[in-house]
């Protein structure tokens, strides 16, 4: 027998049945579906976390003063020695390369604030103009840090939005004079609320130049530089540069360490990618079950056509012709099945897209092929059985039984 | 050498406690072209017979020859094989497959063989014009009279031109008019060369045989044919 006529023999057997193949096509179809649509939605959440990571900007690049062998953000990042110091003068030689925005240079220590009697032990944290927009922060009344020349040092400071309202409650901020251990700073503006960000309570902190800091802290060198780069592709390019520059700057030895926001940013995929898998795994189940409803199904084709399987034999058919028109069948139903699945599913995430736009739920192609070829092996190997009993019928038997 | 040679062909069935020999000490020859019927009461044996003849069950002992070859030792696939260019059967009951057309249902043996397409459609339009069912070609067997379902059957069952047509109460669903006509094409059949063995219970099918073999609990009772 061609394997083109078993096809079409088996496609007749299909389309024979209206109902029956209505109905298996239904069973089977839903559950690709599910496998569809649940991956649409765990990777449409994968898509939306590394959306946002984006806007925060994973196109930052950190340097930190000292070698460490660390990747990525851990407490061995913290304590590395610093054998040469990371200067603002380091921060504004990378200002100049090319593919880099924005520079930011972080001076951090814990200090007393002071207002009206009201004392808050805090974090301040030393930097420069161009921190706002690095960290795409909004001013919610006045301005940031100056950056006009020969202002960037000023004593001014600017307030996160709590500890704006731990110190003043409801009364204005901007224009006050407060004092920082024992320097005083005039407020130049508050910031718009802004959560954590990077394990870091903004909102409760107060911001000052850097070089202010430097002097308040009473030390020299940087805690970090903070680089932006044009977009993300390139920030391996750019990350040589800056390598580049600052041993230049620091006498051809690198006593510094580069970090990206992948690192961080890749965690966050894998475990989400991870839920993803564990979510199409559980829709895969129902594939489970819609394959024994095809191994059901053709069961009973099997003893319906009995005494077809008996004529089959008497007009010469092998046990292999059977065994395949019945296998070719199963798969038939459960690989159509699985189209119109991946229809629905489709579908589904779509309609998914329409209620949460922000989310962007499109079933990644692995889950499309993973579901289309779940669906053939199911088939395949449910249909196995019934095919098999079909080809081992006696045929006088088969032929007798009418 | 003749076409079919049974010798102490030996056929028992295991009916829960009790064995059932279906067929004992069975000795026939029959030459090619022969018209032979085969009679007896239920239960004498007749369709095992014709079952062991299509290759479709086996002897638990004896041997069986056809065109000159041992068939006992034969593989399922082997057996298939040798049914599909040896042997065409005519049932009762027609056996046609419902949800194909009467082309299609004509086709059927040669579709399994794995015959051309070309070849097929030419021998099938051969078959239907001589079957006087051009017609009837597309039409799917519960539009069929029950002398067109017959007649697609033995259309079918020679089709892939078997020497042997084996045929298992051919009439016996059909009324007496139509009947008469099956056999007619039959007695053709065998006129052009094909060996035909007829299973009836009609005495009057059964007279027209050049050959009658009767049997009784699985014996041969007599064999007109039987030389000497």
């Amino acid at each position: 027998m061609k394997p083109l006529d078993i096809l079409r023999f088996a496609l007749r057997a299909v389309t024979a049945y209206p109902l029956r193949t209505t109905l298996m096509l239904l069973a089977m179809s839903i559950g690709v579906a599910a496998v569809v649509m649940l991956t649409a939605l765990g990777d449409g959440a994968r898509q939306y976390v590394v959306n946002e990571f984006n806007a925060l900007g994973s196109n930052l690049l950190i340097v930190l003063p000292g070698r460490s062998e660390t990747r990525g953000v851990n407490p061995a990042t913290f304590v590395t020695d610093t054998p040469r110091d990371l200067s603002i003068a380091d921060a504004d030689a990378l200002r100049r390369l090319p593919g880099v925005v924005r520079v930011s240079p972080l001076v951090v220590g814990t200090s007393e604030v002071a207002f009206g009697g009201k004392l808050r032990e805090t974090l301040i944290l030393g930097t420069n103009a161009q921190y706002l927009a690095l960290r795409r922060f909004t001013m919610n009344k006045g301005t940031f840090l100056p950056d006009t020349a020969g202002q960037e040092n000023a004593a001014v400071a600017v307030l996160g939005s709590k500890l704006r309202a731990e110190l003043f409650g409801t009364a204005p901020a901007v224009g006050r004079m407060l004092r920082i251990g024992d320097r005083r700073y005039r407020i130049t503006g508050v910031l718009a609320p802004t959560g954590n960000a990077m394990g870091l309570a903004i909102d409760e902190m107060a911001f000052i130049p850097a070089e202010q800091a430097f002097a308040l802290f009473n030390t020299s060198t940087l805690f970090r530089i903070f680089i932006e780069v044009r977009e993300r592709g390139a920030l391996a390019a750019s990350g040589e540069r800056v390598r580049a520059v600052l041993k230049a700057r620091h006498d051809g030895e690198e006593d510094f360490t580069q970090i990206t926001q992948d690192a961080v940013l890749g965690t966050f995929d894998k475990i989400l990618g991870a839920i993803t898998l564990g979510v199409a795994g559980i829709a895969a189940i129902s594939l489970a079950v819609a394959g024994i409803l095809v191994m059901n199904v053709m069961l009973v084709a099997v003893t319906q056509r009995t005494p077809e399987i008996g004529l089959l034999k008497a007009l010469g058919a092998s046990n292999r012709n059977i065994r395949l028109a019945f296998l070719a069948e199963a798969v038939l139903l459960s690989l159509g099945g699985g189209v119109v699945g991946v229809a629905l599913g489709q579908l589904g995430a779509w309609a998914l897209r329409l209620t949460y736009p922000v989310l962007p739920a499109f079933p990644p192609h692995w889950a499309v092929l993973a579901g289309l070829g779940t669906a053939l092996v199911t088939g395949m190997l449910f249909g196995f059985l019934p095919a098999r009993r079909a080809a081992q019928l006696d045929a006088v038997d088969a032929l007798g039984r009418h | 050498m003749a076409l079919i040679e049974l010798a102490h062909i030996e056929r028992r069935f295991t009916l829960g406690d009790s064995v059932v020999h279906a067929l004992r000490g069975v000795n026939i020859g029959i030459e090619a072209s022969e018209y032979v019927a085969v009679i007896g009461p239920s239960g004498s044996g007749k369709s095992t017979l014709l079952n062991l003849l299509g290759l479709l069950d086996r002897p638990d002992a004896g041997s069986y020859r056809l065109d000159g070859r041992d068939t006992t030792g034969l593989s399922p696939d082997e057996a298939a094989n040798m049914r599909s260019r040896h042997i065409g059967f005519v049932f009762q009951s027609f056996h046609l497959v419902p949800r194909l057309t009467a082309a299609e249902n004509i086709a059927l043996p040669m579709v399994l063989a794995g015959i051309d397409p070309a070849e097929r459609k030419r021998r099938v339009q051969k078959a239907l014009e001589g079957f006087g069912l051009a017609d009837r070609a597309h039409h799917q067997p519960n539009q069929l009279s029950g002398g067109q379902r017959q007649r697609v059957a033995i259309a079918r069952a020679t089709v892939m031109q078997p020497g042997v047509l084996l045929c298992d109460e051919p009439t016996g669903n059909l009324d007496r008019q139509t009947g008469q006509e099956v056999t007619h094409l039959l007695e053709d059949l065998n006129a052009n060369g094909v060996t035909l063995i007829v299973v009836t219970h009609d005495p009057s099918m059964a007279e027209r045989a050049r050959r009658q073999i009767r049997m009784e609990d699985g014996a041969v009772l007599s064999d007109s044919g039987e030389p000497g």
